[in-house]
């Protein structure tokens, strides 16, 4: 059964390298969702293996946070874009010393 | 009765609080009567005290408790009263010679702009003092200790604009810190000891406790750090210097704390604690030692000072002396003896010593004095009375306070008879130099204070007239059995715990010849006075290169102020600047500028990580999580 250990770390990796390596901003929330969604599907692959549901209910709450969070993202990414007409992270360079 | 006892000490405070919380609205012709009203209120209670001590009916008066005050763990603290035969002969004193002297103020301080000020912490030394002598435990002892200190540092510098007064102010007070800490420590050792601060409970152990033919160390250290309290307090060797120079108050001041009351607080102390220092005979032969030397060398100096009030301080601290001498051969009464008596001759002087200076126009160098007897006749009168009592001339009180103190010595050895009657010869020699130059004589001052020289008004000769009284008649309760008394007040004492001196084993013979001998040296120096400063008109040199070696030594006051300020004084201002400009400025001053240094320099350093590129932080926050996850897996 330890495929679906193999495919989560797998998608988890995917989310972790899109994050680090890609510059559009769209994407990497996109990553960021897969991330989330590695763990949502290990939780379900273990309260089916430990045959408790709790690991599911979790699975629901996550995925209402995640979705709260991505809406606040993306008003953030709409505000970037107006303000700097592009969705470049290397855009977003002011904040340092 | 008991049930006011806790009005005595209130009634000052009161009057403390009023004039300093509403300085500003009373009038300032009013303050001082206010204040005088406080004490006199003080004085009518503890006048029906005092009768009903006299009839006897304070013996074995239990403590008057106001409230509990410390519970914690084994110590158990009341704030309580111990009305007794001492305390309320204490509080007599000081409320009857208080209340004389406030009278005498309103009329002194009168035009002076701080007079509400001036009163509020006249009250509040009232309150302390008699805190002092009433507490029933050494805390509250220790409680109006320190408040009279405080009130004779706030008096002494209360001309504060005068920067010598403000120096002679922090001398008092720091001086007495040092007698203060001796007296903590001997209360800390008490309860060490005997697991209590009350004193009937720390008297009752140690007689219990220390087998009184064994000389007990822990008693005697006890004692003598509580003696060396009684030396700041009761301005003894070596740490009498302040006295003088807190002349600097004003002089009504002067009388009431630096001379009747303040000063004895050792005195009463002792007194109170005679249970412990009949246990420690080396104690009472440090305080005999202590008490002989400060009554010869104050006296010494005495000699020679120009300044009518610091005379008088130098006699003060030469009597204060007699005192403990007293206390040290074991007359503890005759120590208390001669505490009232004092309190009563030495304030009639200083008050009349006021009335002279204030005649003068604030002039107190006697040399510019002298033939003021006919503008000053009560002054004069008073002034002599006082002269003739310190001197000890019969029937007058000094007579029998100085006698009662000379026959125990003579019983002791006749070589610490002799001390006594050289320092006593010494007392009159310069107490009647003082007499002469101000009073007989050619008036030498200017001719602007010659027309303005006037006797003082009534609110100040009536008080003056009142303690010459009881300085003629104070001495007849302790008339001596050789001349047809029977010792009153020494019974009297003797009903509070305090021991009886051993009945005289002397001869009435023996006891008529010292007293004859003492007079006739007394009067023989007193015509040798006159003869030198009115038939020959002997002045003091009015500079210094003109005296003698001798009277140099004597008018500098041994150079003993040079001596402390060059001893300790300079060694620790010279530690002080030692400490300010190496070990501040170069090793403290450096360790905190380093460190702020270092913590700027790394923060300019380590700042070019934030390099505000989204995805550096990204890799560090994955490097961060791997290591950590990798972190918890292997240990």
């Amino acid at each position: 059964m330890s495929e679906y250990l193999v495919l989560c770390l797998i998608l988890f990796s995917l989310g972790a390298f899109g994050v680090l390596y890609r510059r559009n901003i769209l994407v990497m929330f996109m990553s960021i969702e897969l991330m989330l969604n590695a763990v949502n599907l290990l939780m379900v692959y273990f309260s089916a293996l430990h045959n408790d549901q709790s690991g599911q209910v979790f699975v629901f709450f996550i995925m209402a946070v995640a979705a709260a969070e991505i809406t606040i993202g993306l008003a953030i990414l709409v505000m970037i874009f107006r303000h700097l007409g592009s969705i470049n992270i290397d855009s977003l360079k002011n904040l340092k010393w | 009765m008991m049930e006011f006892v806790w009005l005595i000490p209130a009634l000052p405070l009161l009057g403390f609080l009023i004039l300093s919380l509403f300085n500003k609205y009373i009038p300032k012709s009013a303050s001082g009567y206010i204040a005088s009203a406080m004490l006199l209120g003080s004085f009518l209670i503890v006048l029906n005290l005092l009768f009903s001590a006299i009839s006897g009916q304070l013996i074995e008066q239990p403590p008057v408790v106001l409230f509990h005050w410390v519970h914690a763990g084994n110590l158990n603290l009341s704030l309580s009263f111990q009305i007794d035969n001492l305390s309320v002969w204490f509080m007599s004193i000081i409320t009857g010679v208080g209340f004389l002297i406030h009278v005498y103020s309103i009329s002194y301080m009168h035009d002076d702009e701080g007079v509400t000020r001036y009163f509020s912490y006249l009250n509040l030394f009232i309150f302390s003092m008699l805190l002092l002598v009433m507490g029933s435990n050494y805390v509250v002892m220790f409680m109006g200790w320190e408040g009279v200190g405080l009130c004779s540092y706030l008096l002494i510098g209360f001309w504060f604009k005068n920067q010598n007064y403000n120096d002679a102010a922090k001398k008092a007070f720091i001086m007495n810190r040092i007698g203060d800490l001796g007296f903590l420590l001997g209360m800390l050792l008490i309860y060490n000891q005997f697991g209590t601060l009350e004193y009937r409970e720390v008297f009752d152990q140690a007689s219990k406790i220390i087998n009184p033919n064994e000389v007990s160390t822990i008693i005697t250290v006890i004692t003598l750090l509580l003696f060396v309290g009684a030396m700041g307090k009761s301005a003894q060797i070596p740490l009498y210097t302040w006295l003088p120079d807190a002349m600097a108050g004003p002089t009504p001041v002067s009388a009431l704390i630096h001379a009747a009351t303040m000063v004895t607080a050792g005195i009463y102390m002792i007194a109170r604690s005679n249970v412990l220092y009949s246990m420690a005979p080396c104690t009472l032969d440090v305080i005999y030692i202590i008490g002989t030397g400060t009554a010869i060398l104050a006296a010494l100096i005495g000699l020679t000072q120009t300044d009518i009030k610091k005379v008088l301080a130098y006699s003060t601290v030469s009597q204060l002396g007699f005192m403990f001498m007293a206390i040290g051969l074991g007359g503890y009464s005759a120590g208390v003896f001669h505490v009232t008596t004092h309190a009563f001759f030495k304030a009639l002087l200083f008050l009349g010593a006021g009335s002279v200076i204030h005649a003068m126009g604030g002039e107190q160098d006697i040399r510019k004095m002298g033939g003021l007897m006919k503008k000053l006749p009560i002054t004069f009168i008073t002034f002599i009375i006082a002269t003739l009592a310190i001197a000890g001339i019969p029937p007058l009180a000094g007579f029998f306070s100085k006698d009662a103190i000379l026959a125990l010595a003579f019983e002791a050895n006749p070589i610490k008879w002799g001390l006594g009657v050289f320092a006593a010869l010494l007392t009159t020699f310069y107490m009647f130099r003082m007499l002469y130059l101000t009073f007989f004589g050619e008036f030498r001052g200017t001719q602007h204070q010659k027309e303005h020289l006037h006797e003082s008004p009534l609110l100040m000769t009536i008080p003056l007239m009142i303690l010459a009284a009881l300085t003629v008649f104070s001495g007849f309760i302790e008339v001596p059995h050789v001349l047809g008394g029977h010792n009153w007040f020494s019974h009297y004492l003797a009903a509070a715990n305090i021991a009886l001196p051993e009945a005289s084993h002397l001869s009435n013979s023996t006891e008529y010849l010292l007293m004859g001998t003492a007079l006739a040296l007394v009067v023989s120096v007193i015509f040798i006075t006159y003869f030198l400063y009115v038939s020959k008109k002997t002045q003091p040199a009015s500079s210094e290169s003109e005296m003698s070696f001798l009277d140099k030594l004597s008018y500098n006051k041994f150079y003993v102020d040079e001596l402390y300020d060059f001893v300790i004084v300079k060694p620790l201002g010279f530690l002080s600047d030692f400490n300010s400009n190496i070990i501040e400025k170069h090793f403290i001053d450096r360790i905190v500028n380093v460190s702020g240094k270092s913590i700027q320099w790394s923060g300019k350093t380590i700042r070019y990580i934030q390099s505000g590129d989204v995805n550096t932080y990204a890799i560090f926050m994955v490097i961060g999580i791997v290591v950590i996850l990798f972190l918890n897996l292997v240990l």
